[in-house]
């Protein structure tokens, strides 16, 4: 199987970087902590739900895995009233167009989970109906693969992004 | 129905007709074809009279390179029958069956934007799944699977189609 | 015509009526509905003509979940389109595998063992019921019942339990595979059936005194999207929507497949043809899965055997069980393979990335899924991977029947019509 391979490519981060990302949340200030956790606490997802993960997200939502535990039971239906774009499900080249729509039309700050390996990657549809991972259409936060996710895998993923939300600084 | 009486009493209209695996198929010509599913609904005895699907084959080595195939259901008698006809390939029309069964409007724009067989008297033949700018045919043969290279860390995997494995 | 003077003169400067008539001019208005909407149950996107608040005409613009499912299987082996397939109509998943692996399993001229189709029964028969759940929750949703929604799920939960113990996953399983499933029954899944079998009919009773006689569920669903029996069968509908028209056609027992023939189980019917006739339908079929699932599970402990044809050239190799490892691998058939048998080992290696030989023919192979008859067209060319998958899925056919169910229906009538034909836009587009 022919495989390509490039030269220095490096993963993961230096040491020069994780060092800054200490020095940055120690240096906020109060009120950027006050307004990162009140950022956090309460985000309205907007309703994105494509696929199969779509009815996980629902699940995630509903009464066993309870989202509304991190302020998050509010699902907005206007992208315009929420702050965060949980795309569940395989985009087509048909939906790119709205997804960016949808996207642009959110106030910020906004943020993006990229739920399952097929908002993620493409997943196992690597062919020509597929976006290839949403980061290709908008800028991702927090990728949560999974064939679906299961809603523990998902709140994982919500609580990682609430973590990123609390510690950045909020007024860019 | 049992299926050898059934393939009897459709072989009284269409000579060209198989029995495999369990199910009844019968071949026609293009220009037989709404009077051949008129037949077939209307007998009393064979009834067949709902459509369930109509889709396209394509071979891109053989003549005719189309396949297009009916499948049909009947309600009263609970058995089941198929109709196909074959198309070469520069010549892709087929009448619309929609005039005799008005389900068949999504299945043909359908087969028409997998394939680009031209349904002749179909009242909105567009592209239906794909996006109306689409250029192509994707599920011809001689169209590839489309789709990127998959990066790993430093290492890309070519997608399914060019991946040399048998 | 009654006005004040000063409106008179307004409407005239507006350009608003009619010069010849004296009439207010009217026009009708195009709005969009979708894709991404909190009530058209998926991406689907209805473009409405509207007079007023009544629908003149609508089309559904359907695509925006193509996935390329058929032409992604003609790349892959046999087994592994189970997994393609099994994300088409991802409410129902082990439908699609079912009519799939049916339809695979009769090409090459072999037949699952008895203990497997009953297996295959009872986990389609629950996911009947979870498919029926998620469309009373989100019916429920869109037309304003929020707690229906959270009833449906939690009792959604409790089967995804268990098919998380039947087959290592909560949705999208591959676990019905070509000649059986892949792995039989763990030791608590009875247990847990049993008790699901016990909890479910309590809580049916509860959604019925919730919704049956609620007067505001009554107004929404009764009279709205009503289909005539001709309509119906014009238009190629099947399953529930059908069965609420008046006639009572369900491929389980019209042409049987699996075992079902030997079952007991009624197909509940109604003739109004409204939205909450389709209702009625749906929470009757619940009922009579579980007597299905009941009768199965019975069935499942009286019949010992393996769930995997023992044929070489087609059973999937490894006999998967919970080992020691916790992750499926059987430490007898692992033991085989790499210190017994080199042979063993080939075969495994070949079954697996190669897969079976399909001896070339087509088959139309079609179950009853929840939302109507789901059908496979499958071609196959002799070889190791299929050569044409077409999925005839119900939903996309249903869904060609909208237009009739919202012309003449105010828009909000729209979401009931839609919620009540129940459709799913994985199948839908595929």
């Amino acid at each position: 199987m022919p495989v390509e391979r490039f030269e220095g490519v490096h993963l993961g981060r230096t040491p020069e970087e994780v060092e800054e990302e200490v020095e940055r949340g120690v240096l906020l200030t109060t009120l950027d902590r006050a307004v990162g956790w009140a950022r956090k606490q309460s985000m309205w997802p907007a309703t994105f739900g494509l696929a199969c993960c779509a009815i996980e997200m629902m699940s995630s939502g509903a009464g066993q895995y309870d989202l509304s535990r991190w302020g998050m039971e509010l699902f907005r239906a206007s992208p315009r009233q929420s702050d965060l774009l949980i795309v569940s499900g395989r985009v087509s080249q048909k939906m790119a167009p709205p997804l960016r729509r949808i996207y642009d039309q959110m106030p910020e700050p906004r943020w993006v989970i990229a739920m399952g390996v097929c908002a993620s990657a493409g997943g196992m549809f690597t062919n020509y109906a597929i976006v290839q991972g949403v980061d290709t259409i908008v800028p991702v936060d927090v990728y949560v693969p999974g064939c679906p996710p299961k809603p523990e895998m998902l709140m994982f993923g919500i609580l990682k992004l609430q973590e990123k939300v609390r510690t950045s600084e909020p007024f860019r | 129905m049992n299926l050898d009486a059934l393939a009897g009493r459709i072989g009284e209209r269409v000579p060209d007709v198989l029995v495999a695996r369990g199910e009844v198929t019968a071949v026609v010509e293009r220009e037989q074809l709404l009077e051949t599913l008129a037949w077939l609904r209307d007998q009393p005895d064979v009834a067949l009279d709902f459509l369930s699907s109509v889709t396209a084959t394509h071979w891109p080595d053989v003549d005719p390179a189309f396949w297009v195939d009916y499948e049909l259901r009947s309600f009263p008698h609970k058995h089941r029958a198929r109709v196909k006809l074959g198309l070469s390939e520069g010549d892709a029309h087929v009448p619309s069956v929609t005039p005799l069964f008005p389900t068949a409007d999504w299945h043909e724009r359908e087969t028409f934007d997998f394939y680009g067989i031209v349904f002749d008297g179909h009242p909105d033949l567009t592209r239906i799944l794909l996006p109306d700018d689409w250029e192509g045919y994707p599920l011809r043969k001689d169209e590839s699977l489309g789709g990127v290279p998959t990066w790993f860390h430093g290492v890309t995997m070519p997608p399914v189609d060019e991946r040399g494995m048998a | 015509m009654g006005e004040a003077p000063e409106m008179t003169t307004a409407l005239d400067a507006a350009g608003l009526r009619d010069p010849a008539t004296d009439e207010l001019r009217q026009e009708t208005m195009i709005i969009n509905m979708g894709p991404q909407h909190p009530s058209t149950h998926g991406v689907l996107r209805l473009v409405l003509e509207l007079d007023g608040e009544t629908v003149i005409r609508c089309k559904p613009v359907i695509g925006y979940l193509h996935t390329g499912i058929e032409k992604n299987t003609e790349y892959r082996t046999w087994m592994q389109g189970v997994t393609y397939v099994t994300r088409a109509d991802y409410l129902s998943p082990f439908f699609n595998e079912l009519a799939y692996c049916l339809g695979v399993e009769r090409l090459l001229g072999v037949e699952a063992p008895e203990r497997a189709t009953l297996i295959r029964i009872l986990v389609c028969e629950l996911n009947r019921i979870t498919s029926h759940l998620v469309w009373l929750a989100t019916s429920g949703l869109e037309l304003g019942a929020v707690s229906v929604m959270l009833y449906g799920f939690r009792e959604r939960e409790v089967i995804m339990e268990i098919f998380e113990a039947i087959t290592g996953l909560r949705m999208n399983h591959a676990y019905i595979r070509i000649g059986g499933v892949v792995m039989d029954l763990p030791d608590e899944g009875p247990r847990k059936i049993r008790s699901l079998l016990d909890l479910l009919p309590g809580r049916i009773d509860e959604y019925e005194t919730l919704l049956h006689d609620n007067p505001i569920w009554r107004e929404r669903n009764e009279g709205v999207g009503v289909l005539t029996t001709e309509r119906a069968l014009a238009l190629g509908v099947t399953g529930p929507a059908l069965r609420a028209t008046g006639i009572g056609a369900d491929l389980r027992k019209d042409i049987p497949y699996c075992a079902y023939e030997s079952f007991d189980f009624e197909v509940p019917v109604r003739t109004e043809g409204d939205a909450y006739a389709r209702y009625v339908v749906r929470l009757a079929e619940m009922r009579e899965s579980l007597k299905i699932a009941g009768q199965a599970l019975e069935r499942i402990e009286e019949t010992p055997g393996p769930v995997m044809i023992d044929d070489p050239k087609v059973g999937w190799p490894p006999r998967l069980s919970v080992g020691p490892d916790g992750i499926g691998n059987d430490p007898e058939y692992l033991r085989h393979i790499m210190e017994e048998s080199m042979e063993a080992l080939i075969h495994h290696f070949k079954m697996v990335t190669q897969g079976v030989e399909v001896p070339a023919g087509e088959v139309f192979s079609a179950v009853e899924s929840p939302r109507g008859e789901l059908g496979y067209l499958i071609v196959s060319d002799g070889g190791h991977r299929p050569y044409r998958v077409k999925i005839r899925d119900p939903s996309f056919v249903n869904l060609q029947a909208l237009p009739a169910l919202i012309e003449g229906y105010l828009v909000a009538d729209t979401v009931a019509s839609v919620a009540s034909l129940d459709p799913v836009l994985g199948g839908v587009d595929r």
